[in-house]
């Protein structure tokens, strides 16, 4: 396959797909409710491959990613309250919003914490995590509009489908482009040797550092289209256990999977809601559900349901440019 | 001006000296061989050099400039590169990538070039690649390019150990027994290989190796340890001949 029937077969099956979605909600197959679903699913994309970055490519245990989520969501809603008058511009300020205060603050908490190791690095991003969520719980003595635990609401809802799709779409391209550089490269050395690849000029502080803040920023961008997805923001939202969802998505759908996160943030989504349909009154039951999903998993296939494959229209042909040099010249 | 100057190196790991007045200056285009028994402190002055271990006391200059307090990966950036007594390659990636991490210092785009795919992005990538696939070819592995590190066999994974130390384009390349586990043929493969790499890239090698038929085929000086100090060093044969490396190496009972 060359270089440019890949770009063409990925652009085709993009419009299919988009085709094929506007069609399900034009036809009322996908009414209201399982729109939002959809768009929700798109959010855990997004959100998904930002940890798949931290995780999944760089190795770095992060059991906190709703926070950054969180951070992106508040600060985006916030900033969208406030600008609401300038109509979609103001939505589009909130998601660059979004981003960037996400990003800064992994930044900032990525200097300190990311020279732990594995579980230890866990533990601090969980700190952080119940931190976030006891701030935005009690958010409100601070600023009334974030609401505290009553939730924060106000924030000018964009459903179209179109905006979640968009985002998804450019996400995906523009991970793997990181992902399939010499800088997504270096995420992955740190992955399988930190020594080995110090010792080949890699900065390991630099390359997790690097890692963590692109993830952090994509955890913030989930987060500002979710704040346009609900009405009403609730704390509960990013709270650890929805970081759990986030690490369950990247660890069920194989650790340096770009393919995998994807199909599986959109399955994990709606496996939550058709749960929800299914189990009825015993919907409470449905953790037992998830955890059984796990383990099955982890015993059957210990790297994840897509460990180890990636999309074919995703990988980069590689190909010499000039003709091989003379051996021993 | 010698390529390396370590003067008066040691380390201490809490009340243990691991290595003591550790002198050694090595010319461009030597190959010299660090020997000694096990626990003698070669590993850890290979550690000192490439920047793992912060010396207690000490200086490494090279190429004139000093290194100490520097990181692993900016000293790899100033021209020593190494290769582990186990080896480390990044087994759950392909052959070609493991070299192409070799290459990331110098390879030329940032990041904003890869995200948003650049013609500078393009040009450099292809030129590294480029580069990543002559060195496979060198070292006999460009079949191999596309498939997992840890799929190779033993001596293939060395080898390409050796290729990825070569895509940081060494002036000083530190091998870590890099015949441990060979058999004899293998060994005098491995013999080949260094010289012929050596040869072609113009290199200054250091090496760590029990195995005597490699020492003694390639290298031109040998430096023996024995408990952290330098017992012994000068031309193989004299060192072999040495009672007091005889002594270290077999026991005082075996020398009288």
């Amino acid at each position: 396959m060359d270089k440019n029937k890949q770009v063409i077969l990925a652009l085709v099956g993009v419009v299919v797909l988009y085709i094929i979605l506007k069609a399900l909600i034009m036809t009322g197959v996908l009414g209201p409710y399982w729109q939002i679903i959809l768009n929700y699913a798109l959010i855990y994309v997004i959100g998904g491959l930002g940890l798949s970055i931290i995780y999944g490519f760089t190795g770095q245990f992060s059991l906190g990613h709703a926070a950054f989520v969180g951070i992106g969501a508040y600060s985006a809603g916030l900033f969208a309250i406030t600008f609401s008058h300038y109509g979609a511009w103001g939505s589009l300020g909130s998601l660059v919003v979004g981003i960037v205060c996400a990003g800064v603050v992994g930044y900032l908490i990525g200097v300190p914490i990311l020279r732990l190791k594995s579980d230890y690095l866990g533990i601090a991003t969980l700190g952080f995590n119940f931190i976030v969520y006891d701030g935005l719980q009690n958010s409100d003595k601070l600023f009334p509009a974030m609401g505290g635990a009553q939730g924060m609401t106000g924030v000018p809802q964009f459903q179209t489908f179109e905006w979640y799709f968009v985002a998804a779409v450019l996400v995906v391209i523009l991970a793997r482009n990181f992902v399939f550089s010499t800088h997504g490269r270096a995420c992955t050395a740190i992955r399988e040797n930190e020594t080995a690849a110090n010792v080949v000029g890699v900065s390991p502080a630099r390359t997790k550092i690097m890692a963590f803040t692109i993830g952090c920023a994509l955890a913030g961008l989930a987060g500002a289209l979710y704040c346009h997805n609900y009405p009403y923001l609730n704390p509960d939202s990013f709270s650890f256990l929805e970081s759990i969802n986030y690490l369950i998505v990247v660890v069920l759908g194989g650790l340096g999977s770009l393919a995998g996160t994807v199909i599986t943030a959109v399955g994990w989504a709606f496996l939550l809601e058709l749960l929800r349909l299914v189990l009825g009154p015993f919907y409470a039951f449905r953790g037992v559900i998830y955890a059984l999903i796990l383990i099955v998993v982890i015993i059957v296939r210990s790297q994840g349901i897509f460990g180890g494959m990636e999309a074919p229209f995703l990988v980069p042909q590689i190909g010499r440019r000039k003709p091989r040099a003379i051996v021993g010249s | 001006m010698p390529l390396l100057e370590v003067k008066n190196l040691g380390i201490n790991f809490g009340g243990l000296r691991a290595v003591n007045k550790f002198d050694l200056d090595i010319e461009r285009g030597e190959i010299v061989a660090i020997i000694g028994p096990n626990g003698a402190g070669k590993t850890t002055v290979f550690n000192m050099l490439s920047g793992y271990y912060t010396p207690t006391d000490g200086t490494i200059t090279f190429k004139g400039k000093p290194l100490n307090g520097l990181q692993p990966f900016q000293i790899a950036q100033h021209g020593i590169a190494r290769t582990f007594q186990n080896i480390r390659l990044f087994p759950q990636i392909s052959v070609l990538d493991n070299v192409r991490i070799g290459l990331h210092p110098r390879a030329g785009y940032s990041l904003v070039d890869s995200i948003l795919r650049t013609p500078r992005f393009r040009a450099k990538e292809a030129e590294l690649t480029d580069r990543a696939l002559d060195l496979l070819a060198t070292f006999g592995l460009e079949d191999k390019a596309n498939i997992k590190a840890s799929s190779l066999p033993y001596g293939a994974q060395r080898r390409l150990e050796i290729a990825r130390a070569q895509a940081v384009q060494p002036d000083l390349l530190l091998l870590d027994e890099p015949a441990a586990g060979m058999n004899p043929s293998e060994v005098q493969q491995m013999v080949e290989l260094v010289r012929f790499v050596k040869e072609k890239f113009n290199l200054t090698v250091l090496l760590i190796e029990h195995q005597m038929g490699l020492v003694m085929n390639l290298c031109e000086r040998l430096v023996v340890m024995d408990f952290g100090e330098i017992i012994a060093c000068g031309l193989p044969q004299e060192v072999r001949d040495n009672p007091k490396v005889l002594e270290a190496y077999l026991g005082r009972g075996a020398v009288t």
